[in-house]
């Protein structure tokens, strides 16, 4: 593994006229390595993700990717660069077949005449190599993405991006919406993602599930972020503690 | 998991997925339609060559402007201006060549660059306002009908304008949208007494059907065209996107305007080609033509199984339904039934559909 981070930003600010959303975030992310943005609401998580998938351009700061300072000017740029944002909302269309989301704006064509056609041969077994390598055993390619459970569905949407290329994944709040046993697959298919020496930034404000699967562990906390930890050196309370600043728990507590 | 429990889950998962079919709806009502139709009016030639051709021309001109309204609501939209712009394009074509003494096919062409130009706006202004296509092609329905009517009376006082025919005589183009093919085959039918021949009259001798009209011809092109434009190609593929979830098919990618801009040019296209066909047909164009075709393509689709929603549907479903429409009119006459009722049927079937569906869309999309 490269000792260079893939991804590193530095004290990244965003103000949004008077109101500063980021005031200070810095972050470093490696191949393979499974690193969780963890913050309460209103942290600066949502702004923060933007900024790197090129919706919003920081205030100030420094981006590098490869050690290359980089700016990231739109979500085109973003993409170039191999950064994948999977929101809560997937980008999936429950009418339509697995296999047509998967390969949607990237159709497969083939030339049958003087015309084009969509390959669906070829997209239906390479969606059905896919899926079985995340393993989800799909009955039917052309089954609709609807019939499927949350967790299946997101590994369908962290699948599509890590297919075409994405170096960095970018999971927003991924197992918000999902019970348990779906959490777990889902977990378990950021764990084959980053085996495959993608890195994965996974944002949440449950740790439970960020320590699951976390090598790094940043917290942003009002928009600035408070150091970052490794797996192993830092424990569920002290998250915790950390997230919500040290005061609303304690009130809790009494 | 057995081999043999395998087999049995994809058996049923292909059961399942028969179910889901969206035209599913519409193929059983044909076939129920063409059964109560077989038993009840078998005796009245409503099955014979002559009276098929009957209920064929008339579901050719459902499905015409039906696959146009079934592309545009998988995209997700309406377009209610579909009548209007029928009589708009058909006076067009009847003033410029029976008043202004264009050659026809000059017309022709002409009805339709302004009618997908119109189709064009429309869409266009749909995607950059952002309102519902439902209020702004009903802004059209009212726009069109009345430049028509205003077309009509300041270049000939009337309503109506004949002619059409005589201007057409040797024209090029319009034996495209008013012509018949295949009259030879006909014709050599009916030497072989296949076919029945006129007795008297004009037209002792000749066949009693001599050729497969062109309408027919048009809904059947347009059937194969839509169907394989919109389940074949990459651009199908985001017909679909476009209407089930037009935020989404943006992220990733797909020019969601471009689409829905082009299938409001295409539902003005499958108009004209209604008006032009109708036009050449009749040799007159009439400004009230065309009134409440608009509910009756967007019925076909439905009934062929599309969500008013967008996403999801089918052409060859809006096919059927359409012909369920024409059989369904048509029968009526040919059994003697009051042809009031026919409006009666086709609430109720509307209505059955629209549930049928929501209640299918339910078993899509997992939602309870």
């Amino acid at each position: 593994m490269n000792d260079l981070p893939l991804m590193e930003l530095k004290d990244i600010h965003k103000s949004f006229g008077n109101v500063d959303a980021l005031k200070g975030v810095s972050i470093s992310i490696n191949a393979g390595e499974c690193h969780c943005l963890l913050g309460d609401n209103g942290a600066g998580k949502s702004t923060f993700i933007k900024i790197m998938s090129g919706v919003h351009q920081p205030t100030s700061g420094q981006i590098s990717i490869n050690g290359k300072e980089t700016e990231i000017n739109n979500p085109r740029d973003a993409i170039d660069a191999g950064i994948a944002t999977v929101y809560q909302d997937l980008a999936l269309i429950p009418l339509m077949s697995v296999s047509r989301n998967f390969w949607l704006g990237r159709e497969l064509t083939k030339k049958v005449g003087p015309i084009t056609v969509m390959d669906f041969e070829k997209c239906n077994s390479i969606l059905m190599t896919e899926m079985d390598k995340m393993g989800i055993q799909l009955r039917d390619p052309t089954q609709s993405i609807g019939t499927l459970s949350g967790g299946e569905r997101q590994t369908v949407a962290i699948a599509r991006a890590v297919f075409f290329g994405a170096k960095i994944l970018i999971l927003d709040e991924p197992t918000s919406a999902l019970g348990v046993y779906q959490t777990s697959n889902v977990l378990k298919t950021i764990e084959r993602v980053r085996e495959k020496g993608v890195a994965v930034i996974f944002i949440s404000h449950n740790v439970s599930h960020a320590l699951a699967v976390g090598d790094k562990f940043t917290v942003l906390s009002r928009g600035e972020t408070l150091g970052t930890a490794k797996s192993g050196e830092i424990d569920f309370q002290e998250l915790q503690a950390m997230m919500s600043g040290n005061k609303e728990l304690s009130v809790l507590k009494k | 998991m057995s081999t043999i429990e395998k087999k049995i889950s994809l058996l049923r998962s292909k059961f399942s997925v028969a179910l889901l079919r969206p035209d599913l709806g519409a193929i059983v009502g044909v076939v129920l339609v063409f059964l109560f139709f077989f038993l009840v009016a078998r005796d009245t030639g409503m099955f014979s060559l002559e009276g098929s051709m009957n209920w064929g021309i008339v579901s050719s001109q459902f499905i015409i402007i039906a696959v146009g309204a079934c592309l545009l609501m998988i995209a997700g939209e309406f377009d209610l201006s579909v009548g209007s712009m029928i009589g708009f394009a058909g006076i067009i074509i009847a003033v410029t060549s029976v008043v202004w003494g264009w050659p026809v096919w000059l017309s022709i062409i002409t009805a339709f660059a302004v009618s997908m130009a119109i189709g064009g706006l429309i869409g266009y202004i749909t995607v950059k306002t952002n309102l519902p296509s439902f209020i702004v092609s009903l802004a059209f329905l009212y726009i069109l009908r009345g430049m028509t009517i205003f077309i009509a009376i300041i270049s000939t006082k009337k309503t109506i304008i004949g002619g059409v025919t005589e201007v057409a005589e040797n024209d090029w183009l319009a034996p495209f949208f008013g012509g018949k093919i295949f009259t030879g085959a006909f014709d050599w039918l009916a030497e072989q007494g296949i076919i029945q021949t006129f007795v008297a009259g004009t037209k002792a001798g000749q066949p009693v059907v001599s050729g497969i009209p062109m309408m027919m011809v048009w809904a059947i092109g347009l059937i194969i065209f839509a169907h394989f434009l919109l389940t074949k190609t990459r651009f199908g593929n985001w017909i679909y996107a476009a209407g089930g979830d037009a935020q989404a098919a943006r992220h990733i990618g797909v020019p969601v305007n471009r689409v829905k801009i082009l299938m409001f040019v295409f539902t003005a296209f499958c108009a004209t080609v209604f008006a032009t066909t109708q036009v050449i047909e009749f040799g007159s164009a009439s400004a009230d033509r065309g009134i409440l075709k608009e509910f009756e393509a967007i019925i076909s689709v439905v009934i062929g199984g599309a969500l008013l929603t967008g996403g999801y549907g089918s052409v060859i479903g809006a096919a059927l339904g359409a012909v369920i429409f024409g059989v369904v009119q048509q029968g009526l006459f040919f059994i003697g039934v009051e042809s009031s009722l026919f409006r009666v049927f086709l609430g109720v079937l509307l209505l059955l559909a629209v549930i049928l569906n929501t209640h299918v869309r339910k078993l899509i999309t997992g939602a309870k």
